[in-house]
């Protein structure tokens, strides 16, 4: 399952970050890697972006970036 | 040190500098863009990263959020590889507390092999800590032993195939800069490339290192590892070792305020009410700085008055001629001040108001709540697409918006006048 097809509050972990390199490279740099884990925790009234959290912070994704990153779910 | 702070990632895309004094030796601080990272090529990134790396400070002190110490650390291993004189500072001490975050700052000072001090900015005491660290450490007072990060086997056995090669190219003063470099040359990034041949007057084009780097990328294609993987295995690499780090040093326990937090969030961004509450929170901001500032605006007024009053007198007393007084005090005076007295109080008002909203966290929920529509109003250029929760780059549009905003209400008003 993609990531933002992951209902909220269930934690799934990331299986594998498919994004532009650019984009790959800030979402690793925020720590998303293969193995971690995230849980969708807020979706914005207008549905996007979605609230993630992820090694104790909240980092929000647009649907753009989270529906390229697999999960095991 | 004055220094203005914003709170945008990217706001000081430029280094600021002041001077600092303690116990009686000055010292130059220079305040360089704020990153999570120095891999990447974005401006700030790359001025962060070529400061570090070859404005040769005496130490960089790298500065962490309490609260979000496990994707912080990823930048200290980045800036390890770069300098060898680091204190680490890990700030927003109380408001980790606060959330139920407890960092042993022992164990992470042995864990990174640099000295750690921690901080709560705003109380004076903690910040000479951090000063007397710094002395402590350009005084040769501590003795840093860098535990950098080690990388999978592969990619240890290519630094150790560059290594003899490009010892002998680096000049003396830049030895701790080698691994670095053959990471750089392995994953070939050919800006960084370019930047650390100019700044350290070298050159890569040798033809033992052209061999040796052609076995390397023979090795990793023999591992199956691309080109372009290499650096995201090294990012991976750094991110578990923070991970590890973590855990050893990071004790989290449920706390009120986390709740209480995550409970004002699903509020303020909840479907019904976000947007609702939102206008009404802009709507209140902007009634007050409307109707308040009336009230400083007729005193004002009233006292530039009254104040003309004495240099007409004053202007007749030394009889000038009335083509003069009437290009002061009609002109220049009445202009002025009517400006002032119309445009100061909103300002003085809404401004604080606004800051107070800022620092409430209300902005990144507005952010987090109109994203898709600022995305539609700025499609037309590329956007950055991600952003973290308390800064980000939609926070300047609502701001810069509601800037606007404010401007067309005070020119209203003074039309109206």
């Amino acid at each position: 399952m993609t990531l933002n097809e992951v209902e909220l509050n269930r934690e799934v972990k990331v299986k594998c970050v498919n994004c532009d390199e650019n984009i790959k490279r800030r979402i690793l740099d925020l720590g998303i890697i293969e193995g971690t884990k995230i849980k969708p925790v807020l979706k914005s009234p207008l549905g996007d972006p979605t609230a993630y959290e992820v090694r104790g912070t909240l980092i929000s994704l647009r649907k753009e970036d989270s529906k390229n990153i697999l999960t095991n779910a | 040190m004055n220094q203005h702070t914003g709170n945008w990632p990217g706001k000081t895309v430029e280094n600021s500098s002041g001077v600092c004094k303690y116990k009686d030796k000055n010292y130059l601080l220079v305040d360089i863009p704020g990153t999570y990272s120095i891999m990447s090529n974005s401006e700030e990134e790359e001025i962060a990263r070529d400061y570090i790396c070859f404005g040769n400070p005496d130490a960089t002190v790298v500065i962490l959020d309490a609260t979000c110490l496990e994707r912080n650390l990823n930048l200290v291993y980045q800036i390890m590889e770069i300098t060898p004189n680091i204190v680490v500072c890990v700030n927003l001490l109380d408001e980790a507390k606060k959330k139920g975050i407890h960092i042993n700052l022992d164990v992470l000072e042995k864990e990174l092999g640099v000295p750690v001090v921690g901080t709560i900015a705003r109380k004076k005491k903690t910040l000479n800590r951090l000063m007397q660290k710094v002395e402590d450490v350009l005084e040769g007072k501590i003795n840093t032993n860098l535990k950098r990060v080690k990388y999978i086997p592969i990619i240890e056995d290519c630094i150790q195939m560059l290594t003899c090669e490009v010892e002998k190219i680096l000049p003396q003063s830049k030895q701790y800069l080698l691994r670095w470099i053959c990471l750089k040359l392995i994953d070939g990034e050919e800006k960084i490339l370019e930047s650390i041949q100019k700044n350290l007057n070298i050159s890569f084009n040798n033809e033992k290192l052209d061999a040796k780097l052609e076995e390397v990328y023979e090795l990793l294609e023999k591992n199956d590892i691309k080109k372009e993987d290499i650096k995201n295995k090294m990012v991976a690499s750094i991110v578990i070792r923070a991970e590890g780090v973590c855990i050893d040093a990071v004790e989290f326990s449920q706390s009120k305020k986390q709740n209480r937090d995550r409970k004002i969030d699903k509020i303020l961004t909840s479907k019904i009410w976000g947007i609702p509450i939102m206008i009404a929170f802009l709507g209140i901001i902007l009634w007050i700085t409307i109707v308040g500032a009336n009230y400083p605006s007729m005193l004002l007024s009233d006292l530039f008055g009254w104040a003309k009053g004495f240099l007409v007198e004053g202007l007749n007393a030394i009889y000038a001629p009335t083509w003069l007084t009437s290009i002061l005090i009609d002109g220049v005076y009445s202009t002025v001040t009517w400006i002032i007295s119309v445009m100061l109080p909103p300002m003085a008002i809404f401004f604080p108001m606004f800051t107070l909203l800022e620092d409430l966290g209300v902005l990144p929920r507005i952010a987090f709540n109109l994203d898709k529509c600022f995305r539609k109003a700025c499609s037309s250029r590329e956007t950055s697409t991600y952003h973290v929760h308390g800064s980000d780059n939609v926070v300047n549009y609502t701001f810069k918006i509601i800037s606007i905003l404010s401007l067309i209400i005070i020119l209203s008003k003074s039309l109206s006048m």
